[in-house]
Order: structure tokens, then C-alpha cells, then sequence
């Protein structure tokens, strides 16, 4: 079942077309990566999505409802999280006041609070510092924890392993793992080697332009593929 | 060396001792403890109708990335508004305690009501049109600030308005030789409830947490489900009728007003706001002290540098911190 839908998506940013045809589907459950060169538009394809650069009409549609002129907020509300690329953490406000400001209601869901305590233990113990303090690992846990505060139906996430030491990448990919059993992941990734361990399905964009799309594991076994699309060498 | 001085000042309060350095280093110059003390609540009674002024600036700078060059209308006309009620109500200013306390606090409120209705109207009909594009807000507003003061000129003309005060307000209170003005002792405290109700607002309240995050990043809260221009309007109408409170209470202090209070204390509240650090409530009232105090103990040691004080404050403080005392982080 396809959970988000997004055909021939254009997003002109002032003067410039930065997307021309983003076309792909996103299906319900799992992870969905969305792969390609620096620049080629899959930052400025989740901010379409998001609403915070404003798509043509009807060209993005979520559990059926065309999306593509909803605000921002309205959005959200439907039930999509936003992890951005620079994570977007508001560093004066504490760990909690971050997570509790995500929250619908102004106060946790102790099981949720619990699971995620469980997937980054460090939020737990920096508890009452302000986000600002914590390291780049530390932010990326916040943002993803304050994606999955509130049960959401699908979360994007940009880049969530850049600048990150090994092993804060390798406890990112379980955290996301289990995730991923409750709801559906939009990731945008360079770093192949996570994208592969994760995705199920993906989709490359290169200038602007959705150029394949299908299971990632045949993209995985296709070193020529990966060659042309992303220049990696095999 | 210098590293640990910095950290040892830094766990003692860091730059909010800086009032502290400041009134001791007047303490010396001045010799005098008496003039000193009357200079100091002077000097912070200033500070915190200044305040009152600019903290509603500083959200609407730092929120909204606004520049409003209209804030200084709603100070003019909280000025005019609540010395329009006293006067209307002069016979019971002498009427008893219950009575002048009954007046005062009517066009105080009166005051704060127009700032709301006003910040309202200026939001939704002057503002939002022009967000994100720096140069029309600053021309659009500097025309409603020319409108505002022709419509003061018009409505209460262009001579001076003298504002009556409770009686219970009046005079000073004499310790020692020491005499320290009530009303400005009066501006004090209630600058002081302000701050505290502000800091409540801002540190205890779902509202208040929006407030601190849409300063750091807009988009975000906008991507976490919340309406930010819900948020912008609420917090201008709030900084404008803070902005009104303040031009109230500046009336009462001066006791002679005219249609330009607005624009003269403007130069002022942007200086506090600048000095302060953008979008922080903590910065805004550490800026308003220092420049109170400053304007206080210039003005009685060096009076021909009066005039220059602000200006070289605002210089010294920027080239030590360019993003000012106690910005809100972004």
C-alpha cells in the first residue's frame, strides 16, 4: 500500500527550478531511501513535502490527500515528522523542553518516553541540559527522538549520519531498524553503506530528477548502476 | 591566565555582574554615597521603564525578524492614553489612596488595551505583508510611525500634555541624606513583576516554550504541527502593549509629554535591544540597567558626555561581543 505519492513533483525556489520531475512512491512500512550526488535535489525533495518550499499543486499526495498546497504545520499534524539536515534542535531549550514541545499534548507517553530512554540512553542522562551542550551525535539522537515522541505514519530524515563517528552511525542504523517496525522511514542518505543496511526500497535523484527507481538490493548487486548514478567505484 | 579569570567570572554570574562592576566603579568616581544610591535608583528606575519598552522589540526582533521602526507609536501612545484617563480621572488621584491607586492602575491597563488593539491591527495590516524582506518593514514602518505621530498631533494636539500623578506617588523618600523618588522606586518594582512575569511566561508555559524555540528556528516549530503566525501575532501584540506599558509609566516620570517622546526613546530602546542580544528577555533587561545606569552616572560626572554615553556603550559592548550580552541562541 503506498503511503506517500509524489508525481511529477516541480519546486521552483525564487528564479531557480530546482526540482523538474520527482516522481516516486513510498510504500507503507520500512525504510525508503532516497539516494543521490550532492545537489541533485533530495534535501530540497523532503522540504517539499514538508510544505517549506511549496510544490505545484497535486503533485504530493499522503494516504490519499493531496498535500502539496497544505501548510507547514498542517502537515505535521497529518502525521509526517521532519528530522532536517541540520537537525533543527533548538539548542537554549533543554533535552526535555525539545521532546515535551513535540509532544500533541504537552506531556509524555511514559511507554514512549521508556522506549526511547532505551534506544539513546544519552537523552535520559543529559536530561535537564540544554540541547546546545550535547554532542553532534547527541543533537542526531534528539531529533530522531523528538520524531517518534508522537506515534507518526511516516518521518523523514536527512542525512542523519553525517559528521557522526562510527559507532554513533552504527547505533543510528539499529535505532532506525527498530523504528521501522512501527512506522515508515523517508531517508536521504550519502553514505551508501547505511542506505544499503536499511532501505528496502529507493530511488535516486540526480538534477532535479527522479533517474531510477526499484528494490534496493538489486541496486546494491548493480556496481554499474551505482557507478553511473552516485560515482561510486566498485 | 585570562582563561581562568573568564571562567572564574563566568561561575560567579559572567556578564550579568557587569551592573555590579559598573555601580561600584561609580561608587569610587562619584565619592559621594548619597548622590551615589539617588544616582543608582535613578539609574535603575530608568532601566526598567526602558525595559518595559524594549523586551517586546527584542521578541518581535528575535522571533520574528522583524524591524519594527513603528514600536516607538505604541510608547506614544500608551504615554498619551493613560495620561488622557488620569486626567479624566484627576478628582480621585486626590481621593484617597484607594482611589488615585484605582486611577492609576485603570490607564495602566488602558494603556496595555490600546498597545494590544494596536499591535493587532499593525501585524495584521502593516506587518505581514512584508515579512522576510528587511527593507520594506523598515520603510512601511517608518511611515506608520510618521502616521502615528500625526494622528497624536491631531488628537491631542501639538503643545505638551502634562500628566497628573497619584499623590501617593509623589515626593521622596529621605533616609539619612539620602532621597530616592517613589515613582521612580514605583518603576522599579513594577518593572521588576514584568520581567518576573515574563520569565514565568517564557520558562513555565507551552506558549512561552514556542516563544524560545520559533526565536532559534521558525521552521522547525512550524515542521513540529504549531501555526507560527498565530505565535507572531500573539507575541506582537504582547510586545506592543509592553511597549505602551512602558511609554505609561515614562509619561508619569516625566510628567510633560509630547507627540516625539515615541521617537526620542526610541534610539534608546534599540540600543538596549542591540546591546542586550536579540529575541532574550534576560539580555533586554541586562542591556536596559546598564544603559540606565550609565545615563545616570554619565550624566551627573561627565554631563557633556551625556548625549554620547549610549552611543559609546553600545560601541564598546558590540566590539566585545558582536552578537551582544546575552543573545538567545540560534
Amino acid at each position: 500500500m503506498t503511503l506517500l505519492s509524489l508525481q511529477n513533483m516541480k519546486t521552483q525556489i525564487g528564479q531557480y527550478h530546482v526540482l523538474h520531475d520527482v516522481t516516486f512512491d513510498v510504500p507503507q512500512g520500512g525504510v525508503f531511501v532516497l539516494l543521490g550526488r550532492n545537489g541533485a535535489g533530495k534535501t530540497t525533495t523532503l522540504r517539499s513535502i514538508m510544505g517549506l518550499w511549496q510544490p505545484q499543486p497535486g503533485s504530493v499526495t499522503f494516504k490519499g490527500q493531496d498535500i502539496s498546497r497544505l501548510a507547514t504545520a498542517d502537515i505535521a499534524r497529518l502525521g509526517i515528522a521532519y528530522v532536517p539536515e541540520n537537525m533543527g534542535i533548538f539548542g537554549g531549550l533543554t533535552v526535555e523542553e525539545n521532546l515535551v514541545l513535540a509532544t500533541a499534548k504537552g506531556r509524555f507517553d511514559q511507554t514512549r518516553l521508556q522506549r526511547i530512554y532505551t534506544l539513546f540512553p544519552a537523552l535520559e542522562q543529559f536530561w535537564t541540559k540544554q540541547a546546545w551542550s550535547l554532542s553532534g551525535g547527541q543533537k542526531q539522537m534528539l531529533a530522531v527522538a523528538r520524531a517518534i515522541i508522537e506515534p507518526r505514519d511516516l518521518i523523514l530524515i536527512d542525512e542523519p549520519t553525517k559528521g557522526l563517528a562510527p559507532s554513533i552511525v552504527a547505533a543510528m542504523g539499529e535505532a532506525f531498524r527498530e523504528i521501522a517496525q512501527e512506522t515508515t522511514i523517508l531517508l536521504v542518505e550519502q553514505n551508501f553503506n547505511f542506505a544499503r543496511s536499511l532501505g528496502r526500497d529507493m530511488a535516486v535523484v540526480d538534477d532535479g530528477r527522479v533517474v531510477h527507481r526499484g528494490s534496493m538490493a538489486d541496486f546494491a548487486a548493480d556496481t554499474d548502476l551505482q557507478g553511473q548514478l552516485l560515482g561510486l567505484s566498485a | 591566565m585570562m582563561n581562568k579569570v573568564s571562567e572564574t567570572l563566568g561561575r560567579l554570574g559572567g556578564v550579568n555582574l557587569l551592573p555590579l562592576a559598573l555601580a561600584a566603579v561609580a561608587f569610587v568616581l562619584i565619592g559621594a554615597p548619597s548622590s551615589w544610591v539617588t544616582l543608582t535608583v535613578a539609574g535603575l528606575s530608568m532601566g526598567m521603564m526602558v525595559f518595559l519598552m524594549a523586551s517586546g522589540l527584542s521578541l518581535v526582533f528575535g522571533l520574528m525578524d522583524v524591524l519594527n521602526f513603528g514600536h516607538s507609536a505604541f510608547i506614544s501612545f500608551g504615554a498619551f492614553v493613560a495620561a488622557t484617563v488620569l486626567a479624566a480621572l484627576s478628582t480621585w488621584l486626590d481621593g484617597g489612596w484607594m482611589l488615585a491607586s484605582a486611577a492609576l492602575a485603570l490607564a495602566l491597563l488602558a494603556a496595555i488595551a490600546f498597545g494590544l488593539a494596536a499591535g493587532l491591527f499593525f501585524e495584521t495590516v502593516i506587518i505581514r505583508p512584508v515579512y522576510r524582506d528587511h527593507l520594506r518593514q523598515i520603510l512601511i514602518t517608518m511611515g506608520a510611525l510618521i502616521v502615528s505621530e500625526q494622528i497624536i498631533l491631531a488628537v491631542w494636539g501639538g503643545t505638551p500634555v502634562s500628566v497628573p500623578r497619584p499623590a501617593f506617588l509623589e515626593g521622596a523618600w529621605i533616609v539619612g541624606d539620602v532621597s530616592m523618588e517613589i515613582y521612580r522606586l514605583f518603576a522599579v518594582g513594577l518593572g521588576a513583576a514584568v520581567f518576573v512575569g515574563l520569565m514565568v511566561l517564557l520558562n513555565r508555559t507551552r506558549i512561552g516554550l514556542l516563544i524560545r524555540a520559533g526565536v532559534e528556528n521558525r521552521e522547525m516549530v512550524e515542521a513540529l504541527g504549531f501555526k507560527i503566525n498565530r505565535l507572531f501575532i500573539g507575541v506582537f501584540m504582547l510586545g506592543s502593549a509592553l511597549a505602551a506599558l512602558g511609554g505609561a509609566m515614562w509619561a508619569g516620570y516625566e510628567t510633560l509629554i509630547t507627540p516625539a517622546l515615541g521617537g526620542e526613546m526610541m534610539i534608546v530602546v534599540f540600543i538596549v535591544v542591540i546591546i542586550g542580544g536579540l529575541g532574550s528577555i534576560e539580555g533586554t533587561l541586562l542591556g536596559a540597567i546598564i544603559v540606565g545606569l550609565t545615563a545616570n552616572y554619565i550624566g551627573y560626572l561627565a554631563p557633556k558626555l551625556a548625549l554620547a554615553s549610549n552611543m559609546i556603550l553600545m560601541m564598546a559592548i558590540l566590539m566585545w561581543r558582536p552578537s551582544g550580552l546575552r543573545p538567545a541562541v540560534k
